[in-house]
C-alpha cells in the first residue's frame, strides 16, 4: 500500500509577463487501488499539477509538498520520480527520432528496475501487451513516436503504463482526441493495470466521457488552481448536465458552500 | 499556347519568349560564350592546363568560376581570406598549402576479391588525371608531389560479395602526398573502404570513376591519431545510369578536410552522400562537397550529420550543389544537421544551391544547428533513463542514421563502438 500526498502546491511559471501563478493550493492524497478525477475547464491548472508531479523544469514550485510513501517527490530529478514509481501519461508525447520503440521501452524498464528484463519473457510481454491494445507490431521497429498519429501515441502510452507497472499513474488528458474505439481501448488498458490492485491512479480529464469506461472513486473539481469541489463518481455526473459554468472563477467558497446546499 | 499539357509541365521554365533581351523568367541569362561546349573541369582545354572553371563570364561566387589545376603554380599563396579556405586554420594544416610533400605517405594495404585489380602505378599512368584535376592548392600540392598512385579496378559485370578494404596507415608527421584511384567499370557492384588510421600529415587525392550502370559505394573513414592532418579531395564522375554512393566519417585527426565531389556526365546518374562527424575540443573536421549536375535526369542527395563536444570543437559543412544549364530534370536535395552537446563547440553550415534551369524535378536545402531538445530528454526521463543515458541514446540515434546506410556490418559495429567512445568522453 502507497501513498502520494500533495499537500498545499503552489506552483508558478516564468511567462514573457513576469510569473505567473498557477496553482494555488492544491491538496490531495491518493492510495494504492485508488483512482481519483481530476476534472477542470481549459486553464484551471490540470495538467500543470501533472507535469508538477513528474518534475517537469518548466514549474517552479514555490511552496507546498508532494510525497510519496514520505519520500519528498520534489527533491528527485525527474528519473528518480519515475524510478520511485510515479508515471505520467503525457498529453502530447514527444517524437524522439532516431530511438526505437523496442530500445526505448527495454532502456526505461532496465532503469526502473534496476535490472535488465529477462529477454524471451520480456518480448513476449511488449508482444502481448502490444496486442492487446491494437497496436501494430511494426511500431517496435519504429522510432519513438514518430510519425504516430495522436490515437497511436496515446496507446503507446498506456503501452508503456502496463509494462512498466508504476505505483502511481497520471493521465493527462489521455481521452483527448479519441475517438470511440480507441477511448475504450486505452480505458481497457487503464483498467487492466489497475485491476492487478498495485497502482493508484490520477485521471486528468476534461471531459466526463472518459468516466464511462473508467470509474473513478474521486472527482475533485479544479477552477482557477484550486480544487473547488470533491465527491464521489455521482460528481462527475452532475458536471456532465451542468458543466463548469456554475464555478464562477474566483467565486471560491462562496461557490462551493451554495452548490452543497443545492 | 496550343499544347496546355505541355504548358503546364513546364511552370516555373524560363519560357522560350525573353520578356527583355538577355533576361529569362529565371533572371540574367548567362553569357552566350559559356553555352558552347561542355563547361565541365575536366573537358576541353582543361586536361591540357588549367580551367577557371566555367571560362569567361562566369562569376567567382558561382562555383562553375573555380579555378581547376593540375599545377600548383596556377594557386596563389593561401592567405586565409579565400572563400573556400575562409573556415580552415592555416596554421595547423602543417604545410600541406606551403611546403613540398616529400614524407612517406600514409602505407596503403588492400584486402579485395581476386578479380578486383590493385595496382601501384607510376606518375604517367593514363588513368591518373581520368576522373580529378584539382580545385584548392592543398590538393594540387600533392597532385605535384605524390610519387606513386594506388590503382583499385573493379571490372566490368562484376559484383563483388565482400568489401574491397584499403587501410592507409600514417607513418608519422613529415607532410606527404597520396594518390588513389579506384574505377569501378561498366555494370560492376562494389563497395570500397577507405580506412584513415595512424598519424600522418597528407594531402590527399582520390579519384573515382564510376562507369556506365555501375553500382559503387566509396566509405571514407577518418579514425585517424589526434595528431593527423589530412585533406582530401575525392572527385568522383558518374557515368550514365551509374549509381554512386559516398560516405564521409570523421572522428580522428586535429585537423581534418574533406571534399568529396560528383560531377554527372551522363543522363540517368544517382548519388547519394552522406557524412557523419563527431568533433571533440579542439578538433577541427570540415567537409566541402560539391555536386555537379552538368545532364539532364539524374539524382542527388546528401545528409551530413554531426555532433560536437568541448572547447573549440568546429564542424564546417559546405554543400555546393549545381544544377546547370543543360541539367533539366534534375532531381536534388542537400540537408545538414548539427547537434552541439556543449558550450564552446562551433559549427558552420552553408548549404548553397544554384539553379540555373527551372525545368527541374526538385532542389532543396536545408540546415539546422542546435542542442538536444529538452522536451527530448525530458521524455525519456519521466520513464526512468538517467539524464546521460538519455543524452545518449538521443545522440546515438541522431549519428545512427547515417551509419545504417553504411551497410557493412563489421564497420557499422566498430562506428557504432566509436560513438559509444566519443559520447562516454562527454561531460555531462
Amino acid at each position: 500500500m502507497s501513498t502520494l500526498e500533495i499537500k498545499d502546491l503552489h506552483v508558478s511559471i516564468e511567462t514573457e509577463q513576469g510569473t505567473k501563478e498557477i496553482l494555488k493550493g492544491v491538496s490531495l492524497t491518493i492510495k494504492t487501488g485508488q483512482t481519483h478525477a481530476i476534472m477542470g475547464p481549459n486553464g484551471s491548472g490540470k495538467s500543470t499539477l501533472a507535469s508538477t508531479i513528474a518534475g517537469h523544469p518548466r514549474y517552479n514550485v514555490t511552496s507546498g509538498s508532494i510525497t510519496l510513501d514520505g519520500e519528498d517527490v520534489l527533491a528527485m530529478s525527474v528519473d528518480e520520480r519515475a524510478r520511485a514509481g510515479v508515471f505520467l501519461a503525457m498529453q502530447y508525447p514527444v517524437e524522439v527520432p532516431g530511438v526505437s520503440m523496442t530500445n526505448f521501452l527495454r532502456t526505461a524498464k532496465t532503469a526502473i528496475d534496476g535490472e535488465a528484463p529477462k529477454l524471451r519473457t520480456w518480448t513476449k510481454d511488449v508482444k502481448a501487451a502490444m496486442q492487446q491494445l491494437r497496436i501494430d507490431a511494426d511500431f517496435a521497429q519504429r522510432n519513438v513516436n514518430e510519425g504516430f498519429s495522436g490515437g497511436e501515441k496515446k496507446r503507446v502510452e498506456i503501452l508503456q503504463l502496463e509494462l512498466f507497472k508504476p505505483k502511481f499513474a497520471i493521465l493527462d488528458e489521455t481521452d483527448s482526441g479519441l475517438d470511440v474505439d480507441a477511448l475504450k481501448v486505452v480505458s481497457e488498458g487503464v483498467n487492466r493495470a489497475h485491476a492487478e490492485g498495485k497502482m493508484g491512479t490520477l485521471l486528468i480529464t476534461h471531459y466526463t466521457r472518459i468516466l464511462r469506461y473508467i470509474k473513478p472513486d474521486f472527482v475533485h473539481v479544479f477552477v482557477d488552481g484550486q480544487v473547488v469541489e470533491e465527491g464521489g463518481p455521482e460528481l462527475a455526473d452532475r458536471l456532465e448536465e451542468e458543466g463548469y459554468d456554475r464555478y464562477a472563477t474566483g467565486a471560491g467558497a462562496a461557490t462551493i458552500a451554495a452548490a452543497a446546499q443545492a | 499556347m496550343t499544347d496546355i499539357t505541355t504548358e503546364k509541365a513546364r511552370i516555373g521554365a524560363p519560357s522560350a519568349q525573353p520578356f527583355i533581351n538577355g533576361f529569362t523568367e529565371e533572371g540574367e541569362s548567362l553569357s552566350p560564350i559559356n553555352a558552347a561546349g561542355s563547361k565541365a573541369p575536366l573537358a576541353g582545354e582543361a586536361v591540357k592546363s588549367h580551367s577557371h572553371g566555367g571560362g569567361v563570364g562566369i562569376p567567382d561566387s558561382s562555383r562553375a568560376g573555380r579555378l581547376t589545376s593540375y599545377k600548383l603554380a596556377d594557386f596563389k599563396p593561401l592567405t586565409g581570406m579565400e572563400e573556400d579556405w575562409r573556415f580552415t586554420p592555416l596554421k595547423r594544416l602543417r604545410g600541406l598549402h606551403s611546403a613540398v610533400l616529400n614524407g612517406t605517405a600514409p602505407a596503403v594495404s588492400v584486402t579485395a576479391p581476386d578479380a578486383v585489380t590493385v595496382e601501384t602505378v607510376g606518375r604517367d599512368d593514363k588513368r591518373i588525371g581520368s576522373a580529378a584535376i584539382p580545385e584548392d592548392r592543398v590538393s594540387a600540392n600533392a597532385w605535384e608531389n605524390f610519387g606513386e598512385a594506388t590503382v583499385i579496378t573493379v571490372p566490368a559485370e562484376f559484383e563483388s560479395d565482400g568489401e574491397i578494404n584499403v587501410v592507409l596507415t600514417g607513418q608519422g608527421t613529415d607532410a606527404s602526398a597520396q594518390h588513389l584511384v579506384i574505377v569501378a567499370q561498366k555494370f560492376s557492384k562494389s563497395v570500397v573502404v577507405l580506412d584513415h588510421q595512424g598519424s600522418a600529415v597528407v594531402s590527399e587525392n582520390v579519384e573515382i570513376v564510376v562507369e556506365d550502370g555501375a553500382e559503387l559505394s566509396v566509405i571514407s573513414l577518418q579514425e585517424w591519431n589526434d595528431d593527423a592532418v589530412h585533406a582530401s579531395s575525392q572527385q568522383a564522375k558518374i557515368g550514365r545510369g551509374a549509381k554512386f554512393k559516398h560516405i564521409v566519417v570523421s572522428l580522428g585527426g586535429d585537423l581534418v578536410r574533406v571534399t568529396p565531389s560528383a560531377r554527372f556526365t551522363a543522363p540517368g546518374g544517382e548519388v547519394e552522400m552522406l557524412g557523419l562527424y563527431f568533433a571533440d575540443a579542439g578538433q577541427h573536421l570540415e567537409q566541402r562537397l560539391f555536386v555537379d549536375h552538368a545532364v539532364a535526369n539524374c539524382k542527388s542527395n546528401v545528409l551530413y550529420k554531426g555532433a560536437l563536444q568541448g572547447r573549440n570543437a568546429h564542424a564546417v559543412w559546405v554543400g555546393d550543389v549545381l544544377i546547370r544549364k543543360e541539367a533539366e530534370g534534375t532531381d536534388s536535395y542537400e540537408a545538414n544537421r548539427n547537434l552541439l552537446l556543449t558550450d564552446g563547440a562551433r559549427a558552420d553550415s552553408v548549404p548553397n544551391l544554384e539553379i540555373e534551369t527551372g525545368l527541374i524535378k526538385g532542389a532543396g536545402h536545408a540546415s539546422a544547428t542546435g542542442r538536444l531538445d529538452d522536451e527530448h530528454l525530458f521524455y525519456l526521463m519521466a520513464r526512468g533513463i538517467p539524464e546521460d543515458v538519455a543524452r545518449r541514446l538521443v545522440v546515438r540515434g541522431f549519428l545512427h542514421e547515417i551509419i545504417q546506410h553504411i551497410k557493412v556490418p563489421a564497420i557499422e559495429e566498430r562506428l557504432i563502438a566509436s560513438v559509444e567512445r566519443e559520447l562516454a568522453a562527454t561531460n555531462n
